[in-house]
């Protein structure tokens, strides 16, 4: 694990680096050596197997963070490649050169947290939101609670209960009962 | 099975059938047809059809835009977006605990490695312990899943070539598995039995014995599902050399799972990466060679007959008594460290993997869920069913264990 991190330190710009198991290893780049780091770890250092590609929303710093993470078959290691990018203007290279699976994932991002990842096929194809027109919904500052109940209406005639009141007058009536009425019996020495 | 030279294959169209040759032959249709970039739609020579998004058979609500000349499909478009229920948006606006009836929900029929990964990240990040009889008992709630989850897929598999009746004893004998299930966590299909820092409870009493008689009973119906379904002519014709993977895809297209392994690449995590007690459990990775849809299905048997063995060797070696759960710091106000994990299993599909980013807060920042199902039916679907008859199009996609709540979470 040291001689690699070595390895890849002589060759690029690591800005940090977390060892979280013996088998996964977070490295921090620049954005924009991503594709030259994956790039050396798939042809040199032979990880070769492209798990997944993620994004966090870093609100507060105006960042989004990007994960890419492969897996070595033969030391069986996972590297996650960490970076940082602009919220505001969030394009990255396109790395689907490299792998046949991660225009899906770019695709993903692309709708579901705005990021731009120039060439890759289908990008603008919608996935799983057809007709979208708000802003990506996986951004933090998508409010969700306001969305739906701009969308969606409840039902007419439909009536909520707390459960636990509910739930108490069912399994305890007496019990319920007799509660309430030592409260009502307080509440009025009170007034008193 | 005999080889035949190209223009043999020109001449009849069921071009899935023929291709028994090995994976670097089987890509070579460009000399059959031609490629199906840049196809003209307007000149009258080709058909557009929607297959889905109702599905067929067990795979889930997926749509493919499928392009036919003749009943040969020219290009295929996988869409998504039809169990689109934003669970990772959903747990970043809910407490760590109330993820749990979530995350099950990723996969239906297989709901509890989605359980173990969600509470093994937590657990890595908040530097919880489990009581070692927890762990054996999530290591054999995980193997009774994959049994029912690969019968059913067994029974889906019989049922997308019309051998309708496999599917239903396949059903019938998940159903035994899903009693056993209620009795033991209390739900059918949704368990939420894994919960960080151990198990939900203790196996109730008399449990072991009524598991042996089912698995008993999952035997007999494989031995009959050999006869019926692995020795029928019209499944082995339709079947064999139909939706070949060649195993030089495996790596670069993330293809895990008995895909991976019936492709003859020996990949299987429970080997490869060990978590709970797999390393003390004697296993050997099952692969095949001929990579196509009779291969992968005789393997998901196989499989099944492992996890098995596997759920033998469990009860017998499981510590007979102990603590099955740890306690918790108070679940509404709890915090876990910030940090980032990735942690993956092996599940009936192939390599499922739960990235976590937590930042400190009682919410977790970002959840990434990796399915298997990501790659095999949005990169290796659309791939696998161009060039071949619209009839096997089902047997492909039940052959690659299709999953779309998985893709769309």
């Amino acid at each position: 694990m040291k001689e690699l991190i070595n390895r890849v330190e002589s060759r690029f710009t690591l800005l940090n680096h977390i060892e979280q198991r013996p088998d996964l290893l977070f490295l921090s780049m620049d954005a924009k050596e991503v594709v030259e780091v994956l790039t050396y770890l798939r042809d040199i250092e032979n990880y070769q197997h492209l798990v997944m590609i993620s994004a966090v929303d870093r609100m507060e710093d105006h960042m989004f963070q990007l994960t890419y993470l492969v897996h070595n078959y033969s030391d069986n290691i996972d590297i996650g490649i960490r970076t940082n990018i602009d919220r505001d203007n969030p394009v990255i290279s396109s790395m689907h050169h490299l792998w046949p699976a991660a225009q899906v994932y770019q695709r993903e991002l692309h709708e579901l947290f705005g990021i731009d990842f120039p060439g890759s096929p289908r990008q603008d194809e919608p996935m799983m939101l057809e007709g979208w027109d708000n802003i990506p919904p996986m951004r933090r500052d998508f409010d969700t609670k306001k969305y739906s109940e701009e969308t969606f209406f409840p039902r007419a005639g439909r009536e909520t209960y707390d459960p636990r009141k509910v739930m108490a007058g069912k399994t305890y009536p007496k019990e319920n009962e007799i509660k309430h009425e030592i409260k009502k019996l307080v509440r009025d020495q009170r007034n008193k | 099975m005999r080889s035949k030279n190209l223009s043999e294959i020109n001449e009849t169209n069921r071009v899935g059938v023929l291709t028994r040759e090995g994976p670097k032959t089987a890509l070579n249709w460009e000399t059959v047809l031609p490629p199906s970039a840049g196809l003209d739609l307007s000149s009258g020579k080709y058909l557009k059809i929607w297959h889905g998004p109702q599905h067929p058979g067990v795979t889930g609500n997926m749509a493919l835009e499928l392009t036919l000349e003749g009943d040969i499909i020219r290009e295929c478009k996988t869409h998504v977006g039809y169990l689109h229920r934003a669970f990772e948006k959903l747990m970043e606006r809910r407490k760590y605990i109330q993820c749990f009836p979530i995350v099950c929900r990723i996969c239906v029929p297989e709901p509890d490695p989605n359980e173990y990964l969600f509470a093994a990240a937590v657990e890595e990040l908040a530097h919880i312990e489990v009581p070692e009889r927890a762990v054996w008992l999530r290591t054999l709630i995980l193997e009774m899943i994959r049994v029912a989850f690969l019968t059913m897929g067994l029974g889906g598999q019989a049922g997308s070539f019309g051998l309708g009746p496999i599917g239903q004893w396949a059903v019938t004998h998940r159903d035994y598995l899903l009693d056993l299930f209620e009795e033991l966590t209390g739900g059918r299909v949704y368990h939420m039995y894994i919960l960080p820092g151990g198990v939900r409870r203790d196996l109730p009493h008399g449990f072991t014995e009524r598991l042996e008689e089912v698995l008993k009973k999952i035997e007999r119906l494989i031995g009959s599902v050999e006869k019926v379904m692995f020795s029928n002519a019209v499944f082995k014709a339709r079947a064999k050399g139909l939706g070949m993977i060649p195993s030089e895809w495996v790596v670069p297209y993330g293809i895990t799972g008995t895909n991976a392994r019936a492709a003859g690449v020996p990949i299987d995590i429970r080997k490869n990466n060990p978590y709970l007690v797999y390393d003390q459990l004697d296993f050997d990775i099952l692969t095949g060679s001929a990579s196509d849809v009779y291969e992968r299905s005789s393997l998901r048997k196989e499989e099944i007959l492992q996890s098995i063995r596997l759920i033998r060797q469990i009860i017998d070696k499981m510590p007979k008594g102990g603590p099955v759960r740890n306690k918790l710091p108070n679940v509404m106000n709890w915090k876990v460290p910030a940090g980032e994990t990735y942690v993956r299993a092996e599940s009936g599909r192939g390599e499922l993997g739960y990235y976590l980013a937590s930042d400190g807060t009682e919410y977790p920042r970002r959840i990434h869920v990796r399915g298997a199902g990501y790659t095999h039916a949005m990169v290796v679907l659309e791939k696998l069913a161009e060039r071949q008859s619209i009839a096997d199009l089902a047997g492909i996609m039940v052959s690659l264990q299709t999953c779309p709540p998985e893709i769309e979470r």
